[in-house]
């Protein structure tokens, strides 16, 4: 397993996580999106940990960091988006626009 | 003050040896320690006449009524102090220093204030009684008893002044007074030039007294007159002997404004555009003597050789040109007011000649009696004014019938002004003259010449006097109406003066009865030293000098009073040849106009005129079209720089805003897909660099 492999899959999720993040109407799935971008962050930061062979491991701490902030995140998020829902029966972004300039 | 009173008690001591009873009784207590209120009462009434005066009883008259009664009752009590025993008090507290001079404020009680006291109290009191019936419905009735108030307050102060710096102060006040007075009925310009007059012609002679002051001051290092004449009494050479030429003539250039003589008399005459009242006053006891009083208050200067006794020369023909030439006006004169104005003229004429000669008492005898019958005649022709209207005889006739009380009177104050024995004016003009041959030294040749010029006058006071009667009191009746006496108010004050116009000569009979030489000479002390008085009547004089004042009574009778056919040839006499110098007043006022204040009236009102227009317009414009200037300055700067920032700032906002408003679509997925394409350029960027 080289690191090429690594990160490729890294490329891959976070690909996978930026198109969601663009394309979903969901709020939700948006979210699930985004941590799949976080994810692919935190393989990233594993790998090149490993293949650093970083004496801190700094690289794993700071993506057990991302773990817990975007736990956090998810749970502010989603509170977020029930409270959108029941005002508005909805959770499609695209009808959020009521921040147009 | 010690010094002066060690050498003053050495003097009187030497001539009590002599057999002179002189020594003061009274120099302390009450009585003369509250003198001051003599003049503070009179101003003190004026200033609330001013303020509170039309709230008061009578308008205002009581209060200043009230105020000469006092002035009155104080001023016969101390007379008959000091004629009983004998007054001497000086007492003077200091206002402030200028440099080694102290400036003084105080008050001096000796005879010859004392006679002044009394005088300007009776005459005063007499006179604001007479001035409630002639004022009534007067417009300013109220201000004019607060003016006649300061104005006899005023002189009051110059009397009561024992240095020169109070007697300056009161001076002015008499002139300021006597301004707003003789401008009463400002509503005619006349009577404005009459004021002006007045108080320009004053202020001329004003000039001479300051210097004379000064240069007294700096001579001797004090503004008191006791220092002056303690100088003057033990002879010390010094600067005041160095300059006394020149202080005594300058003094004397300020006695001849106040005291109206030649040629600074041309106000006096013009000064008859106040009410009559006030020209009683003002001719009789204050003002015109103040000149005569500053005199004989330094009389011991004049009078030494080693000090101003060159300037008794001027004095004396000063006097003796003015008694002369004035006597003649009167004739000419149509207005009542006016003939009495320059026989005033000519009667201060004589006191100046006698104060001259080196004839103190006289003098101030001459003064005392002629305040009396003077005020009497004036206060006579103002109930004739009163009664018919009008100033000009022209307009009389025949009044004795109407207006017997004011008749009778009159007669009585004109055959004291002419000086008719037994009458007032006869004693102290004899004295006068009798004086004249006494004068001594090198002036003795002056004397005799202005003595000749005296006997004169006499004749020619006579003559207009009894011109002036005829044409008022004989004959028929020439005004409009029917003329009425006056009421009570106002003749009752004539009755009272014409008592004191026939008794006041009494006082003065040489070698019989002589309590006003005890007065004013021997009881004050030193002033009347080296006073000449005579010790008997000088019965050669009298037998010249009456004959000649009843010719003149004679001939003026017989040219003016015997009725002519028509009324208006009575006053048709004219002596030829003089009359149109005299009708033109010896063309003195008409030089005056033509050298003096033409010349500089008009450059100076151009040159005024010039500067207002010029100067004082263009600073103004200057100030104004300057701050013009910085206003649109300013306003540029305001509206233009610094609003155009403001709006600019504000105009590229809005126009920012409005094209960046576009991207913000609210669509959530648009923005990030931005903010990824921002990391791309910037990840590329980042690649490439």
């Amino acid at each position: 397993m080289t690191v090429v492999q690594f990160t490729l899959l890294a490329t891959a999720l976070f690909s996978l996580g930026l198109y969601g993040v663009l394309t979903r109407r969901n709020a939700v799935l948006i979210l699930a999106s985004v941590e799949l971008m976080l994810a692919a962050v935190n393989v990233n930061l594993v790998v090149f940990d490993v293949y650093l062979q970083d004496a801190l491991h700094a690289g794993q701490i700071f993506s057990l960091f991302i773990l817990a902030v975007a736990a956090a995140e998810v749970g502010v998020g989603i509170a977020i988006i029930l409270l959108i829902y029941r005002n508005r029966q909805s959770a499609d972004v695209d009808q959020l626009k009521s921040m147009r300039g | 003050m010690n010094a002066f009173i060690t050498v003053a008690t050495q003097i009187l001591l030497a001539a009590e040896e002599e057999g002179k009873e002189i020594v003061p009784g009274i120099t302390e207590g009450p009585i003369v320690e509250l003198a001051w209120l003599i003049f503070v009462v009179p101003l003190v009434a004026s200033f609330l006449i001013v303020f509170f005066g039309k709230l008061s009883p009578f308008k205002g008259w009581l209060m200043a009524w009230l105020s000469m009664g006092f002035v009155m009752v104080y001023g016969t009590v101390l007379l008959i102090l000091n004629w009983t025993e004998g007054v001497v008090y000086y007492d003077q507290i200091s206002v402030g220093e200028i440099g080694s001079f102290v400036i003084e404020w105080g008050v001096a009680v000796d005879g010859l204030s004392i006679m002044m006291y009394f005088l300007v109290g009776v005459v005063g009191f007499l006179v604001f009684t007479y001035a409630k019936g002639y004022m009534e419905g007067d417009v300013r009735y109220t201000w004019f008893f607060a003016s006649f108030s300061l104005f006899a307050g005023g002189m009051l102060i110059l009397v009561a002044s024992p240095n020169l710096i109070q007697l300056i102060v009161g001076w002015e006040m008499v002139g300021v007074a006597s301004y707003l007075l003789i401008g009463h009925y400002w509503e005619d310009l006349e009577n404005v030039d009459a004021a002006n007059k007045a108080f320009m012609v004053n202020k001329v002679a004003d000039a001479g007294l300051f210097l004379g002051a000064i240069i007294m001051a700096v001579s001797v290092g004090s503004f008191r007159f006791n220092d002056v004449i303690d100088v003057v009494v033990r002879g010390e050479a010094g600067m005041l002997s160095q300059y006394a030429f020149w202080a005594g003539l300058l003094l004397f250039i300020g006695a001849m404004g106040k005291s109206a003589q030649f040629p600074l008399h041309v106000w006096l005459p013009d000064a008859m555009a106040g009410p009559t009242p006030v020209s009683a006053l003002m001719h009789a006891a204050t003002m015109v003597t103040a000149g005569v009083y500053l005199l004989a208050r330094l009389f011991p200067f004049y009078f030494s050789d080693m000090f101003a006794g060159d300037v008794r020369d001027i004095i004396i023909v000063i006097g003796g040109l003015t008694l002369f030439l004035m006597g003649f006006l009167a004739i000419t004169q149509k207005d009542i007011k006016k003939v009495l104005a320059y026989s005033t003229v000519s009667q201060l004429g004589y006191m100046v000649a006698a104060m001259g000669a080196g004839a103190y008492t006289a003098g101030l005898f001459h003064l005392f009696t002629h305040a009396f019958f003077k005020s009497l005649l004036f206060l006579g022709a103002g109930s004739v004014i009163h009664a018919v209207h009008s100033n000009s005889v022209d307009d009389m006739g025949g009044l004795r019938k109407y207006m017997p009380r004011t008749f009778w009177t009159f007669i009585i104050g004109t055959l004291a002004l002419i000086g008719i024995f037994p009458f007032a004016g006869f004693f102290s003009k004899d004295e006068i003259l009798a004086s004249m041959k006494y004068a001594g030294g090198h002036g003795q040749e002056i004397a005799n010449f202005i003595l000749v010029l005296g006997i004169a006058g006499a004749f020619v006071t006579a003559f207009y006097m009894t011109r002036m009667v005829a044409l008022t009191f004989f004959g028929e009746y020439k005004g409009h109406g029917e003329p009425h006496e006056s009421p009570g108010i106002m003749t009752w004050p004539l009755i009272g003066l014409s008592v004191f116009a026939v008794s006041a000569g009494w006082l003065n009979m040489p070698g019989i009865f002589t309590p006003f030489t005890d007065w004013v000479a021997t009881r004050v002390p030193l002033i009347g030293l080296g006073d000449h008085h005579p010790e008997s009547f000088d019965i050669p004089l009298i037998l010249i000098v009456t004959p000649l004042a009843l010719l003149g009574i004679g001939i003026g009778w017989w040219l003016y009073g015997k009725d002519r056919d028509t009324q208006a040839e009575r006053d048709s006499f004219r002596i030829p040849g003089l009359w149109p110098l005299w009708q033109n007043l010896y063309y003195i006022d008409d030089f005056y106009m033509a050298a003096i204040v033409r010349p500089t009236q008009g450059p100076i009102a151009r040159a005024v005129l010039w500067f207002d227009l010029n100067i004082v317009d263009g600073v103004v414009n200057g100030v104004g079209a300057a701050s013009q200037v910085l206003a649109r300055a300013t306003r540029w700067t305001d509206e233009d720089i610094v609003d155009s920032v403001y709006n600019g700032a504000g105009a590229f906002t809005e126009a920012s805003g409005s094209v960046l408003r576009r991207n913000f679509t609210g669509r959530v997925q648009q923005y990030a897909a931005f903010g990824f394409l921002g990391v791309v350029v910037f990840a590329v960027l980042f690649i490439i660099l």
